[in-house]
């Protein structure tokens, strides 16, 4: 089996979530790129675990998604606020902690 | 060392002195000071919420204190006679430190079979045989109170006859004056700290009799000043009254550098010790050099001058009388002042040693109390003060137990003092009735003709004053005529057997019992013969006041057939010599003394001194000055055209004593403002050119070197680094806040890119 092809996928899914995450100014979007990010890791734990013949990739991949949905619950729920307050969800606007 | 090997050295027994193998009541009496002292602090906290004020607490403390002073006193003649030492209690830690100093060249005597004494010739050089003597073997128990330098300082107990004695003595008085007090001071407005400072007083003076350690001691002996300073002064809002307080205390303060000199020589004398058996034997053994014992006991001498109201430091006792009138018969003429007496007593050893009291004529002991005993009984004739002739009589009296305890005669001032506590005491409370009645203390201007008023006064009063005089066969007689038989006159009289030939103390005594008795007629005539001075109808005081009375005029007839003296004809052998039995020690602790043998001859001439006494005021006053009343149609009290104004010497004299020797005037205007003026100018140029320009130099350098530190150091250096430092942050915020956006998609930026150099780091190094 080869390795690379997994480790090169991920790492394209991590430099698009990166991508995401620093340029786009919807909240939403800036969201589902994190989750990009974290898939691209759920991504290296499983070939690396199938690598190694272990399950210890595959447990570490269940944690992640699950940490993942509660991140995505909570972040929903701040984007929804922030929509409620201000009719927007434009990231950039949100600057009230500027020193 | 086996209790029942008895050892005798020359004269001196030695063996065991001290135990803790005794019954309940002589091992705790450390608890004679514990109850009193509780009541104190309970009187002073609960006190004003009780019904009786506190007074109901006081009473109680000191009447258990005083059954268990009786169950004591029992349990003491028991344990005196009966104890045999039974081994293990008598192996005594304080005779560790090689205290076997007679065992060598000592005959050795073991009796197993019933541990009886063989006789102890004490007066070898009277070529006279004794009747043996059991050996009295003091309760000790010691704690450690504190340990310093590898020296233990203990407290403790120490019970033997002497202080069952004082325990019996105190706490009887103390008794008597708690009840009277509650309707002499009733209704004064410190009516809870009187009595909160009467226990505290009476626990004091526990505490001192029953002390093993001369550091309790003088501990015990400044708490009963402290005590009598605060009563002294119980109505301070009137200035007389605080002064005679400050007087008492400082004049005491003069002794008491006495008292901790000679209590220091002693400690170092004896080897680091302060325990008072141990420096007793130490001192009788001869382990101490004479020069050393001499200047402890002199030094301790001003002690006994100033707690005990010997000449010169008497002063103070008379102003005492500013205090409420129970306190003067408790602490200034039963207990209190008869301290240092029973100091003396304790540390008899040390006394008896350092002034060769055996075998020598005159001592600095004997010759203070003398002069006291006379000096203070002419003071008496001229007061006004009803309790002012009761206090130069108490000073005269005391003088009569010091010279007796100069002379060698121990037992017989330790008598005297048990006897006096009784009929002072009554005199005292006796006074303070009558200053109930009319209100006033003065003799000549508010008294007279009392005797109607007050019988119960006037007798107990009378017999008490009798008592006092020493009319057969009241207590006084036996108790004066033991210390005059005590100086063993060398055949005066046919008094033999003493210590030494004290002839003129004898002749001094007995010059003073003609005085004491006048004076006493004297005094009996201006306040209860005669017609009322006073205004007013005064009556006899309620039944607190009496029944304390009656009882110590029954105390002063009958306490004095305790010690009946040996031989006394019709009187059986076991009435004799019981009070020297019990509280005299037979022990290593106690000096050997000889026992003066009484005589029939001295006792009847001293009686006649006294009627002689009481003869020439009878005439003076009861006949001269009555008659010179009913002629005048007031009552007098005094001849108008009397011996002081025909006689520019008596003259002269009655000046004298009006101005108490001038003492008072020495001690203030000449001591204290001559060295006042003297000590201040010195003072104030000290001040002015030493001391003042010392602190003016200092004063200058310091603000000049304030000046500078002030430019340089303060200025340049430290505002420089805490400006600097504040700058050095508000810029670096000011840099750093740039950085704060609140975007977060820049924070990620720069989180990702420092990632990325760190990973990038990371490939480079590994």
């Amino acid at each position: 089996m080869l390795l690379n092809q997994f480790l090169l996928l991920a790492a394209g899914l991590f430099a698009i979530g990166v991508y995401g995450v620093l340029a786009r100014r919807n909240a939403v979007l800036v969201l589902m790129s994190v989750e990009l990010i974290l898939n691209a890791v759920n991504i290296n734990l499983v070939a690396f675990g199938a690598f190694n013949g272990t399950v210890t990739g595959e447990v570490f991949a269940l944690f992640v998604i699950a940490i993942a949905a509660a991140e995505v619950g909570v972040g929903l729920a701040m984007v929804l606020l922030m929509y409620r307050n201000r009719k927007s969800i434009d990231i950039t606007q949100v600057d009230a902690m500027k020193g | 060392m086996l209790s029942n090997v008895l050892l005798y050295a020359g004269e001196v027994a030695t063996g065991p002195s001290t135990t803790e193998n005794a019954n309940w009541f002589l091992r705790n009496a450390w608890i004679f000071p514990l109850i009193p002292a509780i009541s104190f602090l309970l009187i002073l906290f609960l006190g004003k919420r009780m019904p009786k004020k506190g007074a109901e607490i006081g009473i109680a403390s000191v009447g258990i204190c005083f059954l268990l002073a009786i169950a004591t006193g029992v349990s003491w003649i028991d344990h005196r006679d009966n104890y045999e030492g039974a081994g293990h209690g008598s192996s005594e830690e304080h005779s560790t430190d090689e205290g076997s100093h007679s065992e060598e060249g000592a005959l050795t005597i073991t009796d197993t079979a019933t541990g009886a004494v063989d006789p102890v010739s004490l007066a070898a050089e009277e070529g006279e045989a004794k009747e043996e003597k059991h050996p009295s073997v003091a309760v000790q128990r010691e704690v450690t109170w504190f340990q310093t330098g590898g020296v233990e300082f203990g407290v403790g107990i120490l019970v033997d006859g002497m202080a069952v004695m004082m325990l019996f003595v105190v706490t009887l008085i103390s008794l008597l004056v708690h009840i009277y007090s509650t309707d002499y001071v009733g209704g004064d407005r410190r009516y809870t700290h009187y009595f909160a400072f009467l226990s505290l007083f009476t626990a004091s003076m526990l505490l001192l009799v029953l002390s093993s350690s001369t550091l309790q001691l003088i501990t015990a002996w400044e708490l009963v000043g402290v005590c009598s300073f605060a009563l002294i002064g119980h109505w301070w809002e009137e200035k007389p009254n605080s002064d005679a307080a400050l007087k008492a205390f400082l004049t005491n303060r003069v002794g008491d550098m006495g008292l901790l000199t000679g209590m220091i020589i002693l400690f170092f004398t004896a080897g680091q010790t302060f325990n008072i058996v141990e420096i007793n034997e130490k001192a009788i053994a001869g382990q101490i050099s004479h020069t050393a014992l001499l200047v402890a006991s002199l030094c301790l001498l001003a002690a006994v001058m100033s707690k005990s109201g010997q000449f010169v430091l008497h002063t103070w006792l008379p102003d005492a009388m500013a205090g409420p009138t129970p306190v003067s018969a408790l602490i200034h003429a039963a207990t209190m002042v008869v301290a240092g007496i029973y100091m003396v007593a304790r540390l008899y050893g040390v006394f008896f040693e350092g002034l060769s009291i055996g075998g020598s004529s005159v001592n600095a002991l004997a010759v203070m109390g003398a002069v006291t005993l006379i000096g203070g009984g002419a003071l008496a004739f001229v007061q006004t003060d009803i309790k002012k002739v009761l206090a130069y009589s108490t000073v005269s009296q005391l003088g009569y137990m010091a010279m007796a305890l100069g002379v060698g005669a121990w037992t017989a001032a330790l008598f005297h003092l048990f006897t006096h506590a009784f009929f002072k005491a009554g005199l005292f409370l006796g006074s303070g009735s009558v200053a109930h009645a009319v209100h006033s203390f003065d003799m000549k201007k508010d008294m007279g003709g009392l005797r109607k008023a007050m019988p119960t006064t006037f007798w107990t009063f009378l017999i008490c004053s009798l008592a006092l005089v020493g009319i057969f066969p009241l207590s006084g007689f036996w108790s004066k005529d033991e210390i005059l038989a005590g100086t063993g006159g060398r055949g005066l009289f046919g008094g033999t057997g003493g210590n030494g030939a004290y002839t003129t103390m004898l002749l001094m005594g007995i010059i003073g019992a003609a005085m004491t008795a006048a004076y006493m007629t004297r005094c009996i005539y201006l306040t209860f013969f005669g017609e009322f001075r006073g205004h007013g109808h005064p009556h006899e005081s309620g039944k607190r006041i009496t029944v304390p009375l009656i009882i110590l005029s029954v105390l002063a007839v009958g306490s004095g057939l305790l010690n009946l003296p040996k031989g006394l004809a019709g009187i059986p052998k076991s009435f004799q010599l019981k009070f020297e039995h019990v509280v005299e020690p037979v022990a290593p602790y106690f000096p050997p003394i000889a026992h003066a043998t009484p005589s029939y001859s001295l006792a009847i001439v001293a009686s006649l001194v006294g009627l002689l006494g009481i003869a020439v005021a009878y005439w003076y006053y009861f006949v001269k000055v009555e008659a010179a009343s009913k002629e005048a149609g007031r009552s007098l009290t005094e001849l108008p055209d009397g011996i002081t104004s025909k006689s520019a010497l008596f003259r002269a004299g009655h000046t004298l004593l009006v101005n108490k020797y001038y003492f008072d005037h020495l001690y203030q205007g000449v001591i204290a403002n001559g060295v006042k003026g003297p000590i201040a100018r010195a003072a104030y140029w000290f001040n002015q050119n030493v001391l003042d320009r010392t602190v003016d130099t200092v004063g200058r350098t310091s603000v000049t070197a304030g000046n500078l530190v002030y430019r340089y150091v303060d200025q340049g250096l430290v505002e420089g680094v805490v400006n600097g430092t504040g700058l050095l942050s508000n810029e670096a915020g000011q840099e750093l806040r740039r950085m704060q956006t609140g975007r977060v998609q820049q924070y990620a930026a720069i989180l990702f890119a420092a990632a990325t150099v760190l990973a990038g780091i990371f490939i480079v190094i590994v």
